[in-house]
């Protein structure tokens, strides 16, 4: 932990206009036809926000080991959560049994 | 009779340091550790709110997979102009709640109130803003209920339309229920702040509504694209 250091308002007033050019991006971006690309784009991008928020707003950056486990655990089940409940559903149609939600 | 009085008369201890004994519940050792127990503490809540609104994403990321052309459809009903503005709005309180936090560390208790005030603005806009578009959708039946109705114009069932239309208000609703308490909790602060409350030495109040507001603001920053954008150029 960088003992008690602190984002300036320069930091603050930076990030904020970031994240509003953030937003000006994704919303040209989705004026584009990229197919599937659409919503990487924009997922991506809302991620570049989230973690200005993240690091700076809520000054994760400048907090203690233990909070930022807590943060990274977290996104780790959130991963979890969408990644097993995608791969169960994606892959019902390669299943020799009868699947009940297709028929 | 509170036990630092008699200290402010006898003992004659600056200002910060009645502040500190004031405010320093027994069980911990100092400032320090209190202040880092509470964000702590304030954090690991912010996690169950990630896994409570991280189920409904996962739902939406399942139906939008087994119901494309309908989600594309109904997708295609959002504004995304207002969408846009909210989105602005919500990012700027984020900066006055952060300029709060900022000024109730400082001990500027004008500052702190004038921001406060702000973000209390900013968020009652958000709201007065997602209100003209819950009306709209009202008015259009594409609310999911007995009166919904959807003109059918492509391959899907126009009920899967109405199952992107709940998740649509369960989301956004639990959104927007997340921001009337957050109202709720600044309008809490300002009276506190007026009351002189917090100073440079205890402002974790200021700090743990801060991180609610800015994490009220991260689950919009996923709901925008979501909602709004992933599928303005896509055929349903």
């Amino acid at each position: 932990m960088s003992e008690h250091a602190h984002p300036t308002v320069k930091t603050f007033v930076a990030v904020w206009a970031s994240l509003l050019v953030l937003t000006a991006l994704t919303v040209f971006a989705a004026t584009l036809e990229l197919g599937p690309l659409n919503a990487i784009v924009a997922l991506t991008i809302a991620t570049i926000k989230a973690l200005l928020v993240l690091l700076f707003f809520m000054e994760l950056r400048y907090s203690t080991a233990l909070t930022k486990v807590a943060v990274v655990a977290a996104i780790f089940f959130l991963m979890l959560l969408a990644g097993l409940t995608l791969s169960d559903y994606l892959t019902r149609g390669w299943s020799s049994y009868i699947n009940p939600f297709l028929h | 009779m509170h036990p630092t009085m008699g200290l402010r008369r006898g003992l004659k201890l600056p200002d910060s340091e009645i502040a500190v004994q004031h405010n320093l519940k027994h069980h911990f050792a100092d400032m320090e550790q209190q202040k880092e127990t509470s964000t702590f503490g304030m954090w690991v809540f912010l996690v169950t709110e990630i896994m409570f609104f991280g189920g409904m994403f996962a739902a939406y990321l399942i139906y939008r997979l087994s119901y494309y052309n309908a989600w594309v459809a109904g997708s295609q009903t959002m504004e995304i102009q207002l969408g846009a503005i909210n989105t602005a709005v919500l990012i700027c309180s984020s900066l006055t709640m952060v300029m709060a936090v900022h000024s109730a560390k400082l001990g500027n208790r004008k500052l702190t109130a004038i921001f406060l005030i702000l973000t209390l603005a900013l968020g009652f806009a958000f709201l007065g803003i997602k209100g003209v578009e819950y009306h709209t959708h009202w008015v259009h039946h594409e609310v999911p209920g007995a009166d919904f109705h959807f003109e059918h114009a492509g391959n899907y069932d126009p009920r899967q339309v109405a199952i992107f239309f709940s998740l649509y208000f369960a989301m956004t609703g639990m959104h927007a229920m997340h921001m009337i308490i957050g109202a709720g909790l600044l309008t809490w602060l300002l009276i506190a702040n007026a009351r002189g409350r917090f100073s440079p030495s205890y402002n974790s109040p200021v700090e743990m509504v801060g991180l609610y507001w800015h994490f009220v603001d991260l689950i919009w920053i996923y709901l925008f694209p979501l909602l709004y954008l992933i599928s303005h150029h896509h055929n349903g």
